[in-house]
């Protein structure tokens, strides 16, 4: 099986670090995985996008016309990726800063996820990206949260314990919204 | 095996130049091959060697000149506009028969043109590049393993024949990540008393590296003898890859690099339509794999060559095929890239 992923936001919301997280999960779990960022003179506030594929076989192109899943941290990325996505695919947006997709097929799931408030709520609104992840991976399971939570740890474990169980926490509120989705 | 590491293809070609006992990196930063001379600022330092962001591109091919004179492995990156600059300090390295490592991350062309990912350098890399008779040669990779392989391999065929390496990827390649295991060992450096300046077997000779030549039968020998040496390393270092080629298609396709890599998505695609499609994908662009490609070519209708550009590695299929078959070419400038989507249909409506 083959999952494309896109994430895509304002500069400085992580999306580039979800589609980060989980390729780098895909590939400690045995996957092929690629990690193609948008990349080009942009500022922060400006846009940014990541294109993911996981994978079961080796991975020919790393960009794609449509995908399986959009994460759409904002509005902009919402109005400019909607359409792209797959047949019975699934665009998972920010409720907090974005409306409803508009005119996508009836046959993509769309999952609003109120990010940046769960983010507030835990305590640091930056980590709406986290809870993007968490939903995320509960929506897809194309991989394990486990991995990317021991990913995690590894990162911030030793450099930054606080801001590692923020990340955790935000992750799992994320995945708790969407099983109630 | 060691550990798989997700890493851009700019950080990762870098590590593998370091363990590959690189220790002198020379260069100035250009977008899309930024992350390259980061990495090299920040790992130089922590392993002794030498990291200098020189004050312009001729500056920095000059260093490496100066550096492989001196027997060590040296190395120097850029994207096209800023390799364009480095071309007369390359044809200085080729005249000198030093051993060099140059990086091309090439992005949108001519001129400034854009940071997006291109092919458009395929002429300038194979051709030799700089004023005079010459050539490099040159790796193509089309994964971020591939990338980072070819950093021991480019030194290596570098110190065998005593001649710059040219690799040359693209901006996607540069800027994507992919899982990448690095080897436990890298083959050494190769002994410099051949070349390298006080270090003469023969204590009382000395190596003198010059590349100005005023008796016109002395240039002529020592040309000579550079294409001697052009003769070994076509003998002996062509590289290709082949996909699909076991279902017999009719159609061949050539491509390279980036844009080979999207032709296999399209080829996996075709397949399920039942089209069957092969690729041809040149590793080494110079020497380029003419046998292997006419061989591969026996018995199709065509050869259709799909690159990012108006039609360069083009010619040099059509000097492989010498008739053979027809050809045709699929291409995109601007830094445009296929989809595989894209891809397919296009092929798809060249095969009917």
């Amino acid at each position: 099986m083959t999952t494309r992923i896109l994430c895509a936001g304002f500069g400085g919301q992580g999306a580039l670090l979800i589609g980060k997280l989980m390729v780098n999960a895909g590939m400690l779990e045995g996957k092929h995985v690629t990690w193609l960022p948008s990349y080009g003179p942009e500022m922060r506030g400006g846009t940014a996008n990541v294109m993911c594929v996981i994978s079961d076989k080796p991975v020919g192109s790393p960009i794609f016309d449509r995908m399986d899943v959009l994460v759409a941290l904002n509005q902009p990325s919402l109005d400019k990726f909607a359409l792209q996505t797959k047949e019975n695919g699934l665009i998972l947006s920010n409720a907090s800063l974005c409306g409803d997709p508009a005119r996508v097929d009836g046959s993509v799931k769309v999952v609003a996820v109120p990010l940046t408030e769960i983010a507030e709520e835990v305590g640091n609104v930056k980590a709406a990206n986290m809870v993007a992840l968490g939903a995320l991976i509960e929506l897809t399971g194309c991989v394990n949260r486990q991995t990317v939570e021991e990913d995690l740890r590894k990162m911030l474990e030793k450099k930054n314990p606080a801001l590692l169980e923020q990340n955790l926490t935000a992750m799992e509120r994320g995945a708790k919204f969407a099983r109630q989705a | 095996m060691t550990e798989k590491i997700l890493m851009k293809g700019n950080e990762a070609v870098a590590e593998a130049a370091i363990r590959a006992g690189c220790r002198h990196y020379f260069a100035y930063p250009i977008t899309p091959q930024s992350e390259l001379i980061e990495y090299m600022a920040k790992k130089m330092p922590k392993v002794g060697g030498t990291f200098l962001q020189a004050e312009s591109e001729v500056a920095a091919i000059n260093m490496v000149l100066g550096a492989a004179a001196c027997g060590v492995r040296t190395m120097t990156s850029s994207s096209s506009p800023g390799i364009s600059l480095k071309q007369e300090g390359i044809s200085y390295i080729a005249a000198s028969r030093l051993p060099a490592v140059i990086v091309n991350v090439q992005r949108g062309g001519p001129g400034l043109g854009n940071i997006a990912p291109m092919q458009c350098d395929y002429f300038q890399a194979t051709r030799g590049g700089g004023h005079g008779d010459y050539y490099t040669p040159v790796l193509s990779p089309s994964t971020v393993q591939e990338f980072a392989d070819m950093a021991p391999l480019a030194f290596e065929i570098a110190e065998r024949y005593r001649t710059p390496v040219l690799i040359l990827a693209d901006g996607m390649l540069g800027q994507m990540m992919e899982p990448v295991v690095f080897p436990e060992s890298y083959p050494p450096q190769r002994d410099p008393s051949d070349w390298a300046l006080g270090c003469h077997k023969d204590r009382k000779e000395n190596h003198i590296i010059n590349t100005l030549f005023i008796d016109p039968n002395l240039l002529d020998s020592k040309t000579r003898i550079l294409f001697e040496v052009y003769e070994e390393i076509k003998k002996n270092e062509v590289r290709f890859e082949t996909y699909n080629l076991e279902s017999r298609p009719k159609i061949l396709v050539a491509s390279t690099g980036t844009a080979a890599r999207v032709v296999k998505s399209a080829i996996d695609a075709l397949k399920e339509q039942g089209v069957e499609m092969g690729l041809f994908r040149p590793i080494t662009l110079w020497p380029f794999p003419y046998d292997a490609l006419h061989q591969a070519a026996a018995g199709v209708d065509k050869v259709i060559t799909v690159e990012l550009n108006m039609g360069q590695m083009e010619q040099d299929v059509r000097l492989a095929l010498n008739g053979l078959c027809p050809t045709e070419f699929v291409g995109k400038a601007g830094g445009l890239v296929f989809t595989p989507e894209e891809l397919a249909d296009i092929l798809r409506k060249k095969a009917s």
